[in-house]
């Protein structure tokens, strides 16, 4: 299963856990089966759908255009973080 | 280190726009004419923050010449929504709201209503007879002072955000952010030394020569045509089409040459209320910004209030690292403080670390990038903390960083590990130069370094390659050129074509010509349409081996090229020989690349400063200063160099001089470049560089983007020397004389 890494402000979720195994070939399997074990997480991270707006994800240490579509590997590591913005301006 | 050999890659060919540029000729925004073209004026807010209860615009309607006259009631009236900008999304409000303020002013300098008329001269008088009924406010000016129970609120309804989820808190806080890792509270345990320091720094503009313009023209065909200066025609194009409710396949934007951005001229401020004048008028109206406007209406970089705790063993590792960021946001959220969370202990690996950043609203103009947005700030407070707790250890400074140093694998403090990245070989470049060994002697002279850290982006980019008959090709792109990118992005096309970089034809095209491209801005730009670029000619290589094979009348497959030359057997046909017979065989050659590209790489950069402090006056004189930059590829070490240069300049800007000063009631009381003090060329030494390249993995050259960690660490490598110069230990920017005699007289006191 993956390892996901939890966001500081999602651990009141996961009961404090930093990191959690969950399993999924994408993305948003991985946040489905987060929900099964942390229920509740997937309204955090997901709005209509869809990532929410200002957060990524990040699959191996690489921030995925896919977003929910990107593939997971068993042994790979999940990142849900603050969207960076192109030119960073979000104004 | 980089060991490919390339034949284009890595030399130095002169500009392909240089020429126009040298000579005058190239167009910028303010230089576009238009038959019938009428030009507009904003008329701006003159308190910080204030009810507006009343325009009247009639006197101003009534003045010969004047044509139209427009307030924020004349936007499309559309509910608020996020929007996504191709930049992340933000609420549609905010952005309509800066262009033209709706019920308040949020800044001095904050457009209220906007003038079109047969000349500036009219629109600027006319203007003035707008009347504008105001009922002020109380302002609030920095990040600690509107984080204070009972402080004015800027939105009424601004809920504190915790990772996207609003919370039931009102403040000007908007958004609240942690990264954590390991157990901060037992490596704080752990540590022998423990230094903790607060910072401030000031709000800086990145002085792009060129003032903003844009001309806008709502045809009679119902499309609305823009040309301006900008960081990003799409972005300028979605906006638009945005805040005017259209669908944006009814904006065409032509990107003219830009005088500079350095991130300022992502954000948009013109352009929709120029088509709105436009549409009003049925005529193109034209906007160009003074300098007073730039300053008092654009985006400078986020004021910063930042606390460091660091603890380190008595072995010299450090343990612990803990940070607080409250960044001034401006008007609207959106500071910098995610990247300044992300940045700030990004050079080393450390097992434990608690960040908590703060997005704060002030009435001040609403911030925008400003090259490497945030990490500057943070590097200036965390490189100084490091410096001191080395020299308490005793250690060398590199030595210290050194051992504590980021490397593939290291996790950086919002989650992921590195890839390859050349932090070590930074530091070690630094170790070995000339500048670090050499002497420094003489009083009130002291040496400082620093290092710092950009991740870059990537984001979507689009190029096409049309082969010529006469072994030329002709590129087009969408990004923008700032800083000889045309050049950088048509060398990769001609290393993969075989030819001269002098046989490509760069272009930047409108939003109608090219395919989707992302701002140039996140140094981005050599790395992303770069790749594109090396798309398309690997896409015009593939078709030209199917013509050589035509020609041959022999598989594809047994066609092979190398360094643009065509084989088959014994048959060989150039670059050049081979495009003069297309017509024989199908036909023109297009190719094309289109890119949203992973494979990101980071960034690292050093400097060393040496100064010398007059300990009567405070003046800090820069005698010698070296930028060290990994910037995986140097396609072109000439622009590189000079980026390094430019990043170091507007480091130097940041440490000694440049600041927003501000009145009590949040006039800015500096807005000329008179007055506001950036660096010349009558104020530095040669800036020497010194590059280093790490080849990024996921680049097809290596390219890592250049264009921002360099102005990273040379606020803090100057404080650090300046605090071996005169025995004073900085912590606010800028460091001018009154700040430095005040420093030095607490120490003599």
């Amino acid at each position: 299963m993956a390892e996901v890494y939890i966001p500081a402000m999602l651990r009141e979720l996961t009961g404090g856990r930093a990191t959690v195994a969950a399993a999924g070939a994408t993305v948003r399997e991985v946040v489905d089966d987060l929900e099964r074990q942390w229920p509740g997480i997937r309204d955090r991270l997901l709005e209509g759908g869809r990532l929410r707006p200002n957060l990524s994800v990040a699959v191996d240490g690489e921030v995925s255009p896919l977003g929910l579509r990107e593939v997971v590997d068993p042994a790979s590591e999940v990142h849900f973080l603050a969207a960076i913005k192109g030119g960073m301006s979000g104004k | 280190m980089s060991e490919e050999e390339y034949a284009v890659i890595g030399t130095r060919p002169v500009r392909h726009d240089g020429a126009d540029k040298v000579t005058g000729r190239a167009l910028y925004g303010a230089d576009y004419q238009a038959a019938g073209l009428l030009h507009g004026h904003i008329l701006r807010s003159p308190h910080a923050h204030a009810r507006i209860l009343r325009i009247d615009t009639s006197k101003a309607m009534a003045l010969a010449g004047v044509k139209a006259v427009v307030t924020a009631a004349d936007f499309p009236q559309v509910p608020d929504r996020l929007v996504d900008l191709g930049e992340g999304n933000v609420p549609l409000s905010y952005v309509r709201g800066n262009l033209l303020a709706l019920g308040k002013a949020l800044y001095r300098g904050h457009a209220v209503a906007a003038v079109a008329a047969v000349s500036a001269h009219i629109a600027e008088e006319a203007a003035g007879l707008i009347e504008v009924e105001y009922e002020p406010l109380p302002s609030v000016l920095t990040a600690p002072d509107a984080m204070q129970e009972g402080a004015p609120l800027l939105h009424g309804g601004l809920k504190t955000k915790e990772l996207g989820q609003a919370t039931d808190r009102t403040s000007n806080v908007a958004e609240h952010l942690r990264f954590a890792m390991g157990d901060i509270d037992a490596g704080f345990a752990a540590a022998d030394i423990v230094v903790e320091r607060e910072f401030r720094t000031a709000t800086v503009h990145q002085g792009y020569i060129e003032p903003h313009a844009a001309t806008a023209l709502w045809n009679s065909d119902g499309r609305v045509l823009v040309w301006c200066s900008t960081q990003g025609a799409f972005v300028v194009r979605d906006v638009t089409a945005c805040v005017l409710d259209l669908p944006v396949s009814r904006v065409k934007v032509t990107p003219m040459e830009i005088g500079g951005g350095f991130g300022g001229k992502i954000p948009v401020y013109l352009e929709p209320v120029a088509a709105l004048l436009s549409r009003k008028t049925g005529r193109p109206v034209k906007m160009v910004m003074s300098r007073k406007d730039v300053f008092e209406a654009t985006g400078p970089t986020p004021g910063s209030y930042i606390r460091v705790k660091m603890g380190v063993r008595s072995d010299g590792r450090i343990v612990a690292a803990q940070a607080y960021l409250a960044y001034e946001a401006g008007a609207y959220p959106g500071s910098m403080v995610v990247p300044g969370a992300m940045c700030i202990f990004a050079a080393y690996d450390i097992a434990n670390i608690a960040i908590d950043g703060y997005d704060v609203v002030v009435n001040k103009p609403s911030t925008a990038a400003y090259r490497a947005p945030g990490a500057t700030n943070a590097a200036f407070a965390a490189e100084t903390v490091v410096d001191e707790i080395a020299e308490k250890l005793g250690n060398d400074p590199i030595e210290f960083r050194l051992r504590n140093a980021a490397k593939q694998g290291t996790r950086r403090a919002d989650g992921p590990k590195y890839r390859r990245i050349g932090c070590i070989e930074v530091l070690e470049t630094i170790k070995r130069h000339p500048h670090y060994n050499a002497p420094l002697e003489g009083p009130n002279r002291g040496r400082g370094v620093a290092v710092g850290f950009w991740f870059n982006i990537g984001f979507p980019s689009s190029c096409t390659i049309s082969v010529n008959a006469d072994g030329t090709v002709s590129l087009v792109e969408g990004s923008t050129d700032i800083g000889g990118t045309r050049t950088s992005i048509a060398m990769q096309a001609a290393e993969v074509l075989g030819i001269p970089a002098e046989d490509v034809n760069p272009s930047v095209a409108d939003t109608d010509s090219i395919g989707y491209t992302a701002v140039t801005g996140g140094s981005r730009t050599t790395f992303a349409t770069g790749w594109a670029a090396w798309e398309a000619a690997q896409d015009v290589m593939r078709q030209l081996k199917g013509r050589a094979a035509k020609l041959w009348e022999v598989d594809a497959g047994l066609v092979t090229e190398e360094a643009g030359v065509f084989r088959s057997g014994d048959k060989a046909l150039t670059f050049r020989e081979l495009a003069a017979r297309l017509a024989e065989t199908g036909g023109p050659v297009v190719g094309r690349g289109a890119v949203n590209p992973k494979g990101v790489g980071g960034s690292f950069s050093g400097a060393i400063s040496d100064v010398e402090v007059d300990p009567e006056t405070g003046k800090v004189t820069i005698l010698r200063f070296t930028s060290v930059q990994d910037v995986g590829k140097a396609i072109h070490p000439s622009y590189v160099e000079g980026q390094m240069q430019g990043g170091s300049v507007q480091g130097i800007g940041w440490a000694l001089n440049e600041e927003y000063y501000m009145s009590p009631d949040g006039a800015m009381l500096n807005s000329s470049f008179l007055d506001y003090r950036m660096p010349t060329a009558l104020d530095l030494p040669m800036i020497d560089t010194a590059i280093v390249e790490v080849p990024n993995p996921g680049h097809p050259f290596g390219v890592r983007g250049v264009g921002e960690a360099n102005i990273v660490p040379p606020p803090a490598a100057i404080a650090n020397a300046i605090y071996r110069a005169a025995g004073v230990r900085m912590r606010r920017l800028p460091m001018n004389p009154p700040a430095i005699m005040e420093e030095i007289w607490k120490q003599r006191d």
